[in-house]
């Protein structure tokens, strides 16, 4: 399998936030009627599993208790993985989890084969395994975590690596005629997959790849994710942690979190949206709520406020930014804090509120617009789990998702807006594999 | 803050249909709310440029529960930015416009077709501008706000949810100038509000949300004045009307961005309280039909009032022959209450939900604004002064009957009374060619009985048993009605051993008897009774005042020192008289104690929509359930 394969030639290789697609917000145009009665009807059938997508909004506060299940996947799939765990199972091992913008891959690197085994192995296996354990990049989009690897796992009995890859959802016709090129079919494989591409592309998979998807609860896939990768840490340091001191740029320390008492916890996953959970065991939970403004809406701001076409980038110019400028603070109104309501001066009241005179429209720069608009949405997603963790009277609140992927700034926020607003009774944690929780969990649930 | 808080409350209490909940396909698309009683707590979400959640818990006590930084400054500064349209409402206008789909993310982008086999919602957002991301494309200034303005929108409504239910509150007042009666925001506002809280929550807004603020400063600056022992109701002749929701249809409106332009309020020199003996004061609602609803009704009832402008115009200038300029105030009052009834075709629910009271009512603050506050002094009068001549005569006659006789000509006798109504149309006609309409032919006309609506065979059952211990009455026409249909029915209560309450209006409304006129009349006839005489002396025979200058009645606003006495006296028997009292108000209305309401249908129209004939009779006496 030669390099370049993954990425065909693209105009645009925005990598933005995950997409678990998990906000689920009403948009107030179009079939009304029809939309009401879906939802009444889904209201109604809360006996029945809700089929694995956190997108469904009216699957909030059902409370799920049974995970993994399979609901939605046809029977062929079905039968097909019960016989395989019943079986050794072969490999390769993987896990997707297709988002609306990113595809997250895991790929689980045995590192006991036998000389049997490598005797055995099937030429296309083998060329899988090289190709994605001797490089960091695929394609012109494609790119392996390296730095997330998890070394020396044993799962299912089997001693190996685990990696972490992702590239643009956009970029998911290429890989399914990869696997097709590759004859990835005839690896008695399925691919365990989760994330409303599961849907969307099962039938690409089935008619040009003739791969059967085994498609699985984006929520179940999550909470698992995240339990396992505690369990197993990161390469012997703790997986979980939080930031002591984070309004304070000199003082301000990550230090390692103990998840050992992890119920009941709050689940924010921020991908393209947000999704937000509470978790009372492994196998007892429910959606609260989402939000539609999330890592998507970040980014898709920021490209029109910048034209920047990266996040990376987008995030890149934020950190050079000044919100204040776009931003109206309490101090802007007040002349400083407002104490009848116990408002802080450097509270923003209006997110772009300088926005609306021409002359300061004209004095602000693309870094400014850029960081305000990191400020908004993180500010927000902040709120709306801090209401949550309120109202479901939970105090440890997990941020996790792609959004957070080298996002110092917006973690730091979460941290210190959490523990500012709720005069310290609650906990911003965060994830070493922030972006990646909901795949080694497809790989998992196949063991 | 506290000025906008006390404004709240301030129109919560004291202006009718203040409060509406906004659907967009529903119709018609605003429902109003009544007064309620209890009006705490509440939440009121804020949105200006940020948005506040205050918690109302007393007059007096609130609290700054959260709020957010995303509110109309960041559609309107974000929204500057993406579009390069300054002006907050051609934004909104451009979001009027958009569609939403091309830059927002949906679940079905997600998911393919798969949501509709997983009974999902492809519709819903999954992420706000999430395309706008994913593509190399230029997007359209309208459909970039209409993103925008979902995002802003969905977010308040989410996090005022939140907040709700954290708080245990299930209304939620929304005001601020995003809101400030945009329907593109109400209705953004109530969907979310709606699919967040699942229908737990309501989203209401405010018909005079712009105002909270002023009207608070203004009663701060009047608390050593003490407003609480005044009452206050909106003037229909001043205030302008909530604007239109569709801005296609009267787009030279649509240029100013606030809702009212102005709100007049009349401050009555009593405070106002509810009629103790309603059943429940919360779900009162005085009037019977809402025409808002019922386009038929509004339709013809509109054509009425059109139709009976001219003669209230001729009535208005005969009512002041010395002055010189009255046929020219007349015609400005009839424009003034043309362009109101006009109004009102398009709008039914300007002025919160129409009913007839509010045509009645917005007719005579009309007629009050220019300088018409009596047109019908003179007719009152003169027939007062003739229905006197003529008490001494008709008390022979009902002494001289049977009691059984007595008391159906005493029930006749007040139905007759009630034909002399000059708010109604078809009887204004006769009373203009015949003046010498007399008592007697009154009677000829009424209905025979059985009555179209008929308790009196209960009512005379009633009248066998003990007497009432006290009567409250609620008088209609001045003259006949009053003179020789009522103070006779009170005569002989009070000879049975009731106390009575005579309720007249505080100020003139048509040809209604006023508290002022009624204690002229009772003390004439007190003159020629002894009954009435001694009844009035010894304080069993009680006059007061309404607190009301309507010819409706609405029992959730009446003077508090009638609502006082009602208690003290422990009345127990409600006589309620007239179409516009006992019929388009009151005709639903359930009390805790007996009650009679009486009514002649001096209307075509009604009367065959009640399934009768013009003249047709209202005799409903009710009991309430034990």
């Amino acid at each position: 399998m030669g390099a370049g394969r993954l990425g065909v030639p693209m105009e645009r290789h925005g990598r933005a936030a995950d997409t678990s697609a998990s906000a689920g917000e009403p948009a107030p145009e179009g079939p009304d009627g029809r939309r009401r009665e879906l939802l009444r009807r889904r209201a109604s059938s809360a006996s029945e599993p809700p089929v694995g997508s956190s997108a469904s909004a009216s699957a909030e506060g059902i409370r799920r208790n049974r995970p993994g299940s399979y609901s939605g996947a046809p029977s062929a799939s079905r039968q097909r993985v019960e016989s395989l765990r019943k079986k050794r199972q072969l490999f390769p091992w993987f896990g997707l989890d297709i988002g609306g913008t990113l595809v997250k891959l895991v790929y689980f690197e045995p590192k006991d084969i036998t000389a049997e085994e490598e005797e055995e192995e099937v030429e296309s296996l083998k060329s899988i395994r090289k190709y994605l354990t001797s490089n960091v990049a695929y394609g012109s989009t494609g790119i392996r975590d390296v730095h997330l690897e998890l070394k020396d796992l044993t799962l299912c009995g089997r001693k190996g690596n685990l990696h972490f890859i992702r590239f643009p959802t956009h970029d998911m016709p290429a890989f399914i005629q990869m696997g097709r090129d590759k004859n990835f079919s005839s690896l008695h494989t399925v691919f365990c997959a989760t994330g409303g591409g599961a849907y969307k592309f099962e039938q690409d998979f089935l008619t040009i790849g003739d791969l059967q998807l085994c498609k699985l609860d984006e929520l179940d896939c999550l909470i698992k994710g995240i339990l396992y990768i505690d369990s197993v840490g990161f390469n012997g340091r703790s997986q979980c942690y939080y930031f002591e001191n984070p309004a304070d740029a000199e003082k301000c320390q990550k230090l390692p979190f103990d998840l050992k008492n992890p119920y009941p916890l709050l689940l924010v996953n921020i991908g393209s949206g947000v999704s937000i959970l509470a978790v009372y065991s492994k196998d007892n939970y429910k959606r609260v709520t989402g939000t539609s403004l999330g890592g998507g809406t970040f980014f898709g701001l920021c490209c029109l406020l910048t034209g920047c076409s990266t996040f990376e980038e987008a995030l890149e110019m934020a950190s050079r930014g000044d919100s204040t400028k776009v931003d109206k603070l309490v101090r802007d109104i007040y002349g400083g804090d407002y104490e009848r309501f116990g408002l802080p001066g450097w509270a923003v009241a209006s997110s772009f509120g300088n926005m609306i005179s021409k002359e300061k429209r004209e004095a602000v720069s693309k870094e400014d617009l850029a960081r305000a608009t990191l400020i908004t949405i993180t500010n927000n997603i902040g709120s709306i789990a801090r209401m949550c963790a309120l109202n479901e009277n939970i105090n440890q609140v997990v941020f996790v998702g792609n959004f957070l992927r080298i996002n110092t700034i917006a973690m730091r926020l979460l941290a210190y807006a959490l523990d500012y607003w709720s005069k310290g009774q609650l906990k911003a944690l965060f994830s070493e594999h922030e972006d990646f929780a909901n795949c080694p969990a497809s790989s998992v649930s196949r063991a | 803050m506290t000025c906008l808080i006390k404004g709240c409350n301030f129109v919560l209490r004291n202006i009718p249909h203040e409060a509406f909940a906004y659907q967009k396909d529903s119709d018609p698309e605003f429902r109003f709310q009544t007064n309620h009683p209890d009006i705490f707590p509440y939440l009121l979400v804020n949105i200006g440029s940020g948005v506040s959640i205050v918690k109302v818990e007393t007059e007096d006590r609130f609290e700054w529960v959260g709020g957010s930084s995303i509110g109309g400054g960041t559609f309107w500064g974000l929204g500057a930015l993406l579009t390069k349209t300054k002006k907050f409402d051609e934004l909104l206008h451009l979001a009027s416009k958009g569609q939403h789909t091309s830059v927002d993310m949906l679940v079905q982008d997600v998911y393919g077709g798969a949501h509709q086999t997983l009974g999902l919602s492809g519709d819903l957002i999954a992420s706000s501008f999430g395309k706008s991301a994913a593509a190399d494309k230029e997007f359209s200034k309208e459909d970039m706000a209409k993103s925008l303005l979902h995002m802003i929108s969905n977010d308040i409504g989410q996090l005022a949810c939140l907040y709700a239910k954290l708080h245990c509150l299930d209304r939620v007042y929304f005001g601020g100038f995003f809101i400030r009666g945009h329907p593109v925001t109400m209705r953004t506002i109530t969907y979310s509000i709606n699919f967040f809280s699942k229908g737990e929550v309501q989203a209401l807004f405010l018909r005079h949300e712009g105002y909270l603020g002023a009207i608070g400063a203004f009663l701060k600056g009047a608390e050593q004045d003490n407003p609480n022992q005044y009452s206050w109701g909106e003037n229909y002749a001043g205030s302008s009307g909530l604007m239109s929701s569709s801005p296609e249809l009267c787009p030279t409106q649509r240029v100013r961005s606030g809702t009212f332009d102005l709100l007049e309020m009349d401050r009555l020199e009593r405070p106002l309280a509810n009629l103790p003996l309603l059943l429940d004061p919360s779900s009162y609602v005085p009037d019977t039909v809402d025409l808002t609803d019922d386009a038929l009704a509004r339709k013809y009832w509109l054509t009425c009032f059109e139709e009976a402008l001219d003669g209230v115009v001729k009535r208005a200038v005969a009512s002041q022959p010395g002055s010189v300029d009255a046929a020219e105030r007349a015609e400005k009052f009839r424009q003034k209450y043309w362009r109101k009834l006009q109004t009102l075709r398009h709008q039914p629910f300007a002025y919160g939900t129409l009913t007839v009271r509010s045509l009645l009512d917005t007719r005579e603050h009309c007629l009050n604004e220019f300088n018409f506050p009596d047109p019908y002094s003179k007719v009152k009068q003169k027939e007062n002064g003739v229905a006197l001549k003529c008490f001494p005569r008709v008390i022979r006659c009902l002494d001289a009957l049977g009691w059984e006789e007595r008391q159906l000509a005493l029930v006749k006798g007040l139905l007759a009374g009630n034909v002399f109504d000059w708010g109604a149309k078809a009887v204004s006609d006769v009373l203009e060619s015949d003046p010498q309409f007399g008592f007697e032919e009154a009677k000829s006309k009424l209905q025979e009985r059985p009555w179209l609506v008929d308790s009196y065979g209960k009512w005379l059952q009633r009248l066998k048993g003990p007497p009432h211990k006290c009567a409250l009455i609620f008088a209609d026409n001045s003259g006949i009605d009053v003179i020789l249909g009522v103070f006779p029915f009170v005569r002989e209560l009070l000879s049975r051993g009731t106390e009575v309450i005579l309720a007249c209006n505080s100020g003139p409304a048509l040809n209604d008897v006023t508290y002022c006129e009624s204690l002229i009349v009772a003390e004439r006839i007190a003159a020629m009774d002894p009954v009435v005489h001694s009844a009035l002396k010894e304080e069993r025979l009680l006059l007061m005042q309404t607190g009301s200058s309507s010819p409706c009645l609405d029992l959730s606003r009446l003077d508090k020192g009638l609502a006082v006495l009602v208690r003290e006296r422990g009345a127990d028997l409600v006589v309620i008289e007239g179409m516009g009292r006992a019929v388009h108000t009151n005709y639903y209305a359930a009390l805790r104690c007996e009650s009679l309401k009486l009514a002649v249908i001096k209307n075509p129209w009604l009367a065959e929509r009640l399934g009768g004939r013009l003249f047709s009779v209202i005799f409903k006496y009710e009991v309430p359930a034990e």
